[in-house]
């Protein structure tokens, strides 16, 4: 292609508008596959419960609905009931709003810390990139579980703490991830051009280096986002995450666990929950990267 | 050089046939959609011949190249025809029987040596892999050969270059030690894709030589890929010269030289007929004032430069890679201030560096790039990139951005359907021009042009130096031209300067610093620009052993 288009001369008239969003939106997802339908739906219909757990759900979040611990499953219990007497299913539903809350909460503020962090280091250099990537080595140094475990213990585990402390802690792998991959944009004609320009900090960093590193922080995210989870019921499994009596999957697999030596699959419910839930993610991020990454299937 | 080599060229193209190539048809993919890119091509080569294969990017040159090999790039395939490599057709033949002959009797030369070599792996291993592996020789005799396709190729300390690494070697020798790895099994064929167009002119004439030389030492065929037809001239016995997948004409290099008959053909030859008279200025826009630059304080690459650009003029600073021209820019946009000097814009010193300037005089210095690829954020439309320095700058917004857009997309010549492209859906051409409207939207008094030519087609290249004329004549702004293209040179400037390892070695009006007599390295440099003729390599050749080569 090396003729140029030239434009008649013509008289000025109003630009033709933007394509919106919306219609970008839905040209694109025309074109998704099964997979990425599939989990779309999934992530879906798991936003839908946690939204609206509370009109969803039988009963209450911690009501006691029977006196019998461990009850099979039967119609007014769909799930059965766990070892104080509350209604599974229930508690199912709001277990997706919680952890899925929580999770979200915190990968977001992981990546709005490593990320934002990560991409100041690589348009700086110099020593602003020393001293923060060493303090993030230092950081990674410590194990994971067992560091949260100590600053949960020290800090009390409430809510909050929970998901500062678990941000903090993911956040060196995301800052990692992206200065890594902002290294590669910062060199980039089009953001000296920018510097030259005299744009500010906020501009390079918001609309020059983030749009070219998106593809791979939200693929980044939709891991991430799985680990956190999971972190976050490991550290429930352990009693030291999200406390009773609010409904968490991974407590609940604890609290009920003692069941599967009776044969009884319930427990591994909660624990099905957390895995579609990560194969889904995974389908749309896999999607993802294939679109914007430019990978083809070899034919 | 023997210079009656050249004149066995009728008895090359006479032997037995190596390569025959029938109907090639190759299909590409973009976007989920196969488009045919070589569209029914014949090629015959005989033993011992160089075909030389021109014409603009997309023309399907390499494509062709690498189907020689039988093979295709990922995203491609080879839809129909036949490829005859010395009685076997490639097609019908396995994958590996391709692969034993691929290396050891067809062997390919990449453009970018650099990217072709393991930088984990010493030149002389990789050199000898081929010709190990395929069991032609064992591994000392294969050294011993290296060593003697390096000197034969005229390397430096042939018998130890071989123990470096690519990193430790010029991208001229490297381009050399990939060539004598490509021999190193002393195949019938060499396919040579673009060998030396990332190369300075100073060093592609050594490679050249080497390459033509080489060649001609063990009767290999070539075919040689290229959109610079004064190189094509040098090394070709014969030349195809390509557009779209086709074959538009095909003659021996010297009748095509003489006599092209095909209108594409003769547009092809026309595009370096651009000059343009110079003109004198007397109101100085910018002055960079005895200035000295260094790298980290200790790398000197500027010293005791001073250089003038006048309103509404341009200025072409000349030099091979290392010369400092793009550190010049680097010091007048303020990226690198100097450590000695001053540069003045208009009569006033500028704030040495990028963050001491306020936005108005951003405003008057303007910067193009030599790759829009890289120049232009992959993520932002026509209407944001352009749009950008009129918000910035101006302050417009709106309607009244956007109809500035268009009309900034009217001076550049592309139409306003474009406004929406990101630009992965451009050509080259209207990447630079987007590039230019860029600049060109802050208004800006001064723009400096950093070899915004150079990686552009011939008959694009053209399109942009016109258009960039144009705009001079319009809003009289001036260009520092950054280029290391002699023919651009000639087309555009009004002034030259010429560097040389940092320092500027001539400078004046063009007619002065062009017409002779010459400093010694202005010499090198402008005689080694390849010229439309067949002997020109031949007799630059003869010309500088009689007076001793001009010490680099």
């Amino acid at each position: 292609m090396s003729v140029d288009q030239t434009a008649p001369r013509s008289a000025p008239r109003t630009v033709k508008a933007r394509r919106t969003v919306m219609q970008n939106v839905w040209r694109t997802l025309r074109k998704a596959p099964l997979s990425a339908w599939f989990g779309m739906i999934v992530i879906a219909i798991y936003i839908f419960v946690a939204f609206f757990a509370p009109w969803i759900a039988p009963y209450g979040e911690s009501e006691v609905v029977s006196q019998q611990p461990f009850e099979v499953w039967s119609w007014a219990h769909w799930l059965g009931t766990d070892q104080l007497g509350r209604d599974m299913f229930t508690r199912l539903l709001f277990g997706a709003r919680n952890t899925l809350g929580i999770a979200l909460a915190t990968t977001l503020l992981a990546f709005a810390i490593g990320g934002g962090l990560g991409i100041i280091a690589s348009i700086f250099r110099g020593w602003v990139d020393q001293l923060l990537s060493r303090a993030v080595d230092t950081l990674m140094a410590i194990p994971q579980l067992i560091f949260a475990l100590i600053l949960l213990s020290i800090f009390g585990s409430s809510v909050k703490n929970l998901i500062i402390i678990i941000a903090v802690l993911d956040s060196t792998r995301v800052f990692r991830l992206a200065r890594s991959v902002a290294m590669n944009v910062v060199v980039m004609d089009y953001v000296e051009a920018a510097k030259l320009r005299g744009e500010g900090l906020v501009w390079i960093l918001f609309k020059e280096v983030l749009p070219n590193i998106m593809p791979t922080m939200v693929a980044e995210f939709g891991l991430r986002f799985c680990f956190v989870f999971l972190t976050i019921s490991s550290l429930s499994f352990l009693g030291l995450g999200i406390q009773p009596p609010t409904a968490d999957w991974g407590s609940m697999v604890r609290e009920n666990a003692t069941l599967i030596t009776y044969g009884d699959f319930t427990p591994l419910m909660p624990a099905g929950a957390i895995a579609l839930l990560t194969v889904a993610v995974n389908f749309v991020v896999d999607w993802f990267l294939h679109k914007t990454s430019g990978l083809r299937d070899e034919k | 050089m023997k210079s009656d080599a050249r004149k066995s060229d009728a008895k090359r193209t006479k032997g037995e046939t190596l390569l025959e190539i029938r109907d090639l048809k190759i299909s590409g993919q973009s976007d989920d959609v196969w488009h045919e890119i070589v569209k029914g091509v014949d090629l015959t080569l005989k033993r011992g011949e160089v075909l030389g294969l021109i014409g603009e990017s997309g023309a399907g040159k390499s494509t062709i190249g690498l189907a020689a090999m039988g093979f295709a790039r990922p995203g491609c395939k080879i839809t129909g025809g036949s490829i005859i490599f010395d009685g076997k057709d490639l097609r019908k033949a396995s994958e590996e029987e391709r692969r034993a002959l691929r290396g050891s009797r067809i062997a390919y030369v990449a453009q970018s040596a650099a990217a072709s070599f393991n930088p984990a792996h010493r030149i002389i291993d990789q050199t000898v892999e081929t010709a190990v592996g395929h069991d032609v020789l064992d591994r000392g005799k294969a050294e011993a050969d290296a060593k003697d396709l390096y000197t034969r190729l005229k390397l430096p300390n042939p018998a130890t270059i071989g123990s470096r690494y690519p990193h430790q070697v010029s991208g001229g020798q490297l381009q050399r030690a990939m060539t004598a790895m490509a021999m190193s099994c002393r195949p019938d064929l060499i396919i040579f894709d673009e060998p030396t167009t990332a190369l300075d002119v100073t060093t592609q004439v050594d490679v050249l030589a080497a390459m033509r030389d080489i060649v001609e030492q063990f009767n290999t065929a070539a075919i040689y890929i290229t959109h610079d037809l004064a190189v094509v001239a040098q090394m070709a016995h014969r030349i195809m010269v390509l557009r779209h997948g086709k074959l538009i004409e095909e003659a021996p290099t010297r009748e095509m030289l003489k006599s092209p008959k095909e209108a594409y053909t003769k547009t092809l030859w026309a595009v370096r007929s651009l000059a343009m008279p110079e003109r004198t200025g007397k109101d100085v826009v910018l002055r960079v004032h005895d200035v000295d630059a260094t790298y980290g304080g200790i790398v000197k690459v500027l010293e005791n430069v001073t250089v003038q650009v006048p309103r509404g003029r341009t200025v072409a600073v000349v030099g091979e890679s290392g010369s400092g021209k793009s550190t010049l820019a680097r010091v007048i946009t303020g990226l690198l201030p100097p450590r000695k000097g001053e540069v003045y814009f208009n009569g006033k010193p500028l704030p040495r560096a990028l963050k001491d300037r306020d936005k108005d005089t951003l405003r008057r210095i303007q910067m193009i790039y030599q790759s829009a690829d890289t120049a232009l954020n992959p993520r932002q439309r026509v209407r944001d990139v352009i749009g950008r320095p009129l918000e910035f700058y101006l302050g417009l917004k709106g309607q009244e951005r956007d109809r500035k857009v268009v009309e900034l997309l009217e001076q550049i010549e592309l139409s306003e359907d474009l406004i929406d492209r990101l630009p992965g859906e451009l050509s080259g051409g209207q990447k630079q021009r987007i590039c230019i409207a860029r600049a060109l939207a802050a208004d800006p008094e001064l723009i400096i042009c950093d070899e915004v030519t150079s990686a552009l087609d011939q008959i694009v290249q053209e399109g942009i130096l016109k258009l960039l004329l144009k705009l001079q004549k319009e809003t009289n702004v001036s260009y520092l031209f950054i280029t290391h293209d002699i023919a651009t040179v000639r087309a555009i400037a009004d002034e030259i300067v010429v560097m040389y390892q940092g320092r500027v070695v001539q400078q004046g009006l063009k007619t002065e610093v062009l017409s002779p007599p010459h400093p010694p390295y202005t010499e090198l440099l402008l005689s080694s620009v390849p010229e439309m003729d067949p002997d020109w390599l031949t007799r630059l050749l003869e010309k500088r052993q009689a007076k001793g080569k001009v010490s680099a």
